[in-house]
């Protein structure tokens, strides 16, 4: 059955490239598909109906259970049998209803081909997740089917409406599903019908399984979809709200029906939603004008008709409900397929035009006339074997099934009026109609319509083969003696008078509003669920831009406000109602802390009031000074150098742009909003000082570093705990924070770099990547260029090469003592901060000829590589080794390899830094430059 | 172990300061905010630890050193600080080379459907229920009665 499937959807792929090849004849090529799924099933129908499923099983997902089990009993093999027949009809029929040039005709082959596998997967799905796959699967194709002209509204909206309802149905089911599976333990439901526990879980179950049902098939309060999906074209409307999708939602009332029956919503809710249903139906196609519109409405009230026989849920029922899927799959398609071809033949559906038709196009009329019969119930069809079967099993039925039975046989009055009205609609003559034009109609049009009649005349005449094929089926109901058997004669029975009654009464019906038509016109129903549906969608986009507009400020401070404030409440609420606060503390470890504290306290305090960019940058920066001197006295060495070296680099930073920036900060904000700030943020500042309070006063547990100076010493092989804990203990998260400087660093050079809308390459900027020079010259002090300080730029030439090195010894000797790649990195940094800030780019390009980004790179590749190195070696990633060498010269060297994680860690520093100086000082000179140049032109002009 | 109290106000100080600071529209202010706000954090996770002789073995004996761990992830947060530093700046910058101001605007968008949440307009009102005018031809669109106008006439061939 795999095989099948996937026959359809190879089908699907190549049928526009066929369509292209042949134009509209490639349609019988793609019908092959349904056409062999079709001969496929009838090839099994004696196994099957000996009571021998096909099965088959493929694995999916075993870790979580899946398989794609397919299982065809009884219930599926109908399906296939229809799915694949009318499939294959209907894209024959579809070879002579689209003309060659139709510029949608591809597409339709390729989706309708993939929606007739979508759904045979779905009737001989076993596996229920599998069968939900199919169902939205489905959904999804019928929506790109009813949609198929993208060009008008009403084909959008119809299947934005169809997907909607259909969709929302199918989640409902899904979580049903999933309720049923989890209680049974297996998803595959020939093992679920066997050991289901009982449970108030299975209530709701049933009833989200049967919104699914009941919005597939468009059952009461969904039936407004169907009607809407009559823009697609008439092919689409003959199989999928005939023959295929609109069956989804019965396939899934008959093939749980025998397991979920006895469950107390099953029975009440499908066979009011049915009841209601066809009678809304009925009665509106008896009023609609459009003969496809009176087939819709039609359908819909048919669709309900099936719910009620199948949700009455005895065996007898379960039969006559089979057989009615049958017959009203081959009437319903073979009429809409008729109604396409008057259509094409005269121009117009709309049966207040049409006259005469029977005259003039009498092979049409007779098929037509066929499945109409058996639409209304006459012998000797399939429709009407169906309902004798129906009323049969309802007069046999309880006091409930009584009244159903009055309902079905109103029900089949009006079918027979609607009926009426269609015949007489298409094909009378009217005295004050002029007879209509006809185009003769081809018999490769008619034939496929024909075929599907003729079908439902033998499944009529054949009632006793149907009823051994169909039987097995219903005797899966518990307790089912073998009762009622599918026959065209049963003598003189209550059913036959009931039959009688209701096709006297729908002819009667139908006469009465023919006399009076425009009464029959202005009767509208009460109430209308499309309007509720137009108000829900509505509603929901209200609120969407309701709650949208009010979460959705746009406003940054909004934003971080919302958040600090829920910080303040929550963790601040919880803090202040449960934490247990330390009896315990100490003021200070050594009073000079108290001294560091107040620097930083009051800078930090100034830096939030300051007016002017420059004073609060200094500000900030005595802050961070602050703090490394608050980082020296915790015994923090490696640490306090970091912070100093960063906040150093920090303010050349600020300064480089601050160039550019007014001085002041622009307008001061409005004091009450003002206010505010200032109260969010000694807010959270009091809570992150309760925090930190109530942590630290309770720890008890000892800290994991415990051990650390052994491991140190012992695995990392270097004394400096910090650094070994970042070359080695924790080497993976150093690995991540270099890949964030790549990050940033490409980030601040795309951000200045990118000029009016282009990105132009760094090197080909000149002085913006490389050195002028075509050989490249490193750490060079050439001839001073610029009217700069020559003092500065001489000692600055004078010091550099001696901070280059010594960033290089903080690089070696940090796995023993405060350096390591960061520190050092940044000090080596530094120094080219100090060659531009003497020199300018000039300085700044004879000091490092290198483009940052590979200098970046080359540290990312170092790190990475020692990394992999280590696993080459048989080690884990960024795993160090110790090594002791004896060197000729040197003597003994003690060398551990994550020093060259440190180099590329120092690379990447280095590299960050560079580009820094060459987005945010030396491109940054250079553009204003370049518009003081044009200024000065300005003027001179 | 017993908090230090020093400690504990200086982080609360740097954390108010640093978040009153980011609550300002103007990127630099912000991003001073932003370093205040991770001196803050970095000492908060120094509380975490206690104080000590630097952590070298040799130089201190293990039991009078100080904790290494949030050491190691301190120094990791202030180099990345110095990443975001420079990011902001560059954005800040960029932002004033094209607007001519560095300050952090209101999203335009948002502004614009928070206008129709107060003007009770766009879709889901009774103005535009047949559709939100997106602009085609093929005539009046009725939300009433499905169907009725919803059938194409057919392709004729």
């Amino acid at each position: 059955m795999l095989a099948l499937v996937a026959v359809h959807a190879l089908t699907a792929v190549i049928a526009p490239a066929l369509v292209r090849l042949w134009g509209r004849n490639a349609l019988y090529p793609v019908a092959l598909a349904p056409g062999a799924t079709l001969i496929w099933a009838l090839s099994h129908t004696t196994g099957v109906r000996d009571g021998a499923p096909v099965v088959e099983t493929v694995p999916w997902v075993p870790q979580l259970g899946l398989e794609l089990a397919f299982r065809m009993g009884t219930l599926s093999w109908l399906m296939v049998v229809l799915v694949g027949g009318v499939g294959a009809l209907v894209l024959a029929y579809s070879a002579r209803y689209f003309r060659t040039d139709d510029p949608g005709l591809g597409r339709f082959a390729a989706v309708f081909v993939a929606f007739a596998g979508a759904m045979l997967g779905l009737v001989v799905a076993d596996d229920l997740l599998l069968l939900y796959v199919f169902w939205e699967l489905t959904t999804v194709f019928s929506y790109l089917l009813i949609g198929s002209d993208p060009a008008k509204r009403a084909s959008r909206r119809a299947a934005m409406q169809a997907l909607l309802v259909t969709t929302l149905g199918g989640l409902a089911m899904l979580a049903g599903f999933v309720m049923l599976g989890r209680h049974a333990g297996s998803f595959r439901w020939s093992e679920i019908a066997g050991n289901l526990p009982g449970g108030g879980y299975l209530t709701v179950a049933v009833v989200l399984i049967l919104l699914g049902a009941l919005s597939k098939s468009a059952i009461f309060p969904f039936s407004f979809w169907l009607p809407g999906a009559m823009a697609a074209p008439t092919p689409v409307s003959a199989y999928l709200h005939a023959a295929a999708m609109v069956k989804g939602g019965v396939f899934l009332v008959a093939l749980l029906g025998p397991v979920l029956a006895e469950v107390t919503p099953w029975r009440p809710v499908l066979l009011t939603a049915g009841l209601i249903t066809m009678f809304l139906g009925g009665w509106t196609a008896l009023r609609q004008t459009d003969l496809k519109l009176l087939l819709a409405y039609g359908t819909v009230s048919q669709l309900g008709l099936l719910m009620v026989i199948l949700g009455a849920g005895t065996r007898d029922t379960a039969l006559a409900g089979a057989a009615m899927v049958l017959a009203h799959a081959l009437f319903k398609a073979t009429l809409f397929l008729t109604v396409g071809v008057i259509d094409h033949a005269t121009g117009t559906r709309d049966l207040r035009q049409l006259s005469g038709l029977a005259r003039r196009a009498p092979a049409l009329a007779v098929v037509a006339g066929l499945a109409a019969a058996s639409m209304a119930g006459l012998p000797p069809m399939a429709g009407f074997v169906a309902k004798e079967a129906a009323v049969d099993a309802l007069l046999h039925g309880g006091g409930p099934d009584l009244l159903v039975l009055a309902g079905v046989v109103l029900g089949s009055a009006l079918t027979v009026a609607y009926t009426l009205r269609f015949l007489w609609g298409a094909f009378a003559r009217k005295p004050d109609v002029a007879p209509a034009e006809v185009a003769p109609v081809s018999w490769p049009f008619l034939t496929p319509a024909a075929a599907l009649a003729v079908a439902g005349v033998a499944a009529g005449l054949l009632a006793p083969a149907v009823d051994r094929l169909l039987a097995p089926y219903a005797d899966r109901f518990p307790g089912a003696a073998p009762g009622y058997h599918l026959a065209l004669w049963h003598g003189l029975t209550p059913a036959l008078g009931l039959s009688v009654l209701a096709v006297a009464g729908g002819a009667g019906l139908f006469h009465l509003l023919r006399r009076r038509e425009r009464v029959s016109a202005t009767l509208r129903l009460p109430f209308d669920s499309a309007t509720g549906y137009t108000r829900v969608v509505g509603a929901v986009d209200r609120l969407a831009v309701e709650l949208t507009g009010a979460t959705q400020r746009g406003s940054l401070p909004f934003y971080l406000g919302v958040i600090l404030v829920v910080l303040v409440l929550l963790p601040g609420g919880a803090l202040l109602i449960g934490a247990p606060w330390p009896q315990r503390f100490h003021v200070w470890d050594t009073p000079l802390q108290g001294v560091a504290a107040a620097v930083v306290i009051v800078s930090a305090v100034l830096a939030a009031r300051a007016r002017r960019r420059l004073t609060a940058m200094i500000l900030v920066g005595v802050a961070g000074y602050g703090t490394a001197l608050l980082f020296i006295l915790h015994g923090a060495p490696d640490l306090a150098l970091t912070q100093f070296l960063v906040e150093t680099v920090t303010i050349v930073m600020f300064v480089l742009v601050l160039r550019r920036l007014p001085v002041r900060f622009s307008e001061r904000p409005i004091r009450s909003s003002r206010r505010g700030r200032v109260a969010i943020g000694v807010a959270v500042g009091a809570v992150t000082a309760g925090m930190a309070y109530v942590a630290a006063g309770s720890r008890q547990a000892i800290p994991v570093s415990v051990g650390f100076p052994d491991e140190a010493v012992s695995y990392g092989g270097g004394k400096n705990i910090v650094n070994v804990a970042l070359v080695d203990i924790r080497a993976w998260d150093t690995m991540g924070e270099i890949a964030v400087l790549v990050v940033a660093a490409t980030g601040v050079a795309s951000l200045i770099f990118r000029r009016s809308g282009d990105l132009h390459r760094r090197a080909d900027i000149p002085g913006g990547g490389r050195a002028e020079s075509t050989r490249p010259r490193w750490l060079t002090t050439g001839a001073t260029t610029r009217a700069q300080s020559v003092v500065l730029q001489v000692v600055t030439r004078l010091l550099f090469h001696a901070i280059v090195l010594f960033s290089i010894y903080l690089l070696f000797s940090g796995h023993n003592a405060p350096g390591g790649g960061f520190a050092a990195g940044l000090v080596a940094g530094l120094a080219l901060a100090v060659r531009y800030l003497a020199g300018g780019r000039t300085e700044l390009n004879g000091a490092a000829p290198v483009d940052a980004g590979v200098v970046l790179g080359a540290g990312l590749f170092v790190a990475v590589g020692t990394g992999v190195g280590a696993m080459l070696l048989g080690g884990e990633f960024l795993q160090s080794a110790v090594l002791d060498l004896h060197l000729p010269v040197l003597g003994h060297v003690h060398f551990v390899t994550s020093v060259f994680f440190d180099v590329g860690v120092y690379l990447i520093v280095v590299g960050l830094v560079l580009d820094i100086l060459r987005s945010l000082g030396a491109e940054m000179d250079r553009q204003s430059e370049t518009e003081d140049a044009e200024t000065r032109e300005r003027e001179l002009v | 172990m017993t908090p230090n109290l020093t400690y504990v106000i200086v982080v609360g100080v740097l954390v108010a300061a640093g978040v009153t600071l980011l609550l300002e529209r103007s990127l630099t202010r912000v991003l001073m905010g932003v370093i205040l706000l991770g001196n803050g954090a970095n000492l908060l996770l120094l509380t975490g630890g206690r104080a000590g002789g630097a952590p070298i073995v040799g130089t201190t004996d293990p039991e009078q050193m100080s904790d290494p761990l949030p050491q190691a992830m301190i120094l990791t947060a202030i180099v990345i600080t110095l990443g975001m530093t420079a990011f902001l700046l560059a954005l800040a910058y960029r932002s004033w080379h094209l607007n001519g101001h560095d300050e952090v605007q209101d999203d335009v968008e948002d502004r614009r459907i928070m206008d129709l949440a107060i003007r009770d307009e766009g879709p889901g009102t009774a103005d535009t229920e047949g559709g939100t005018g997106d602009g085609d031809d093929d005539g009046p669109v009725g939300g009433a009665r499905p169907g009725a106008d919803v059938v194409e006439a057919g392709r004729p061939g």
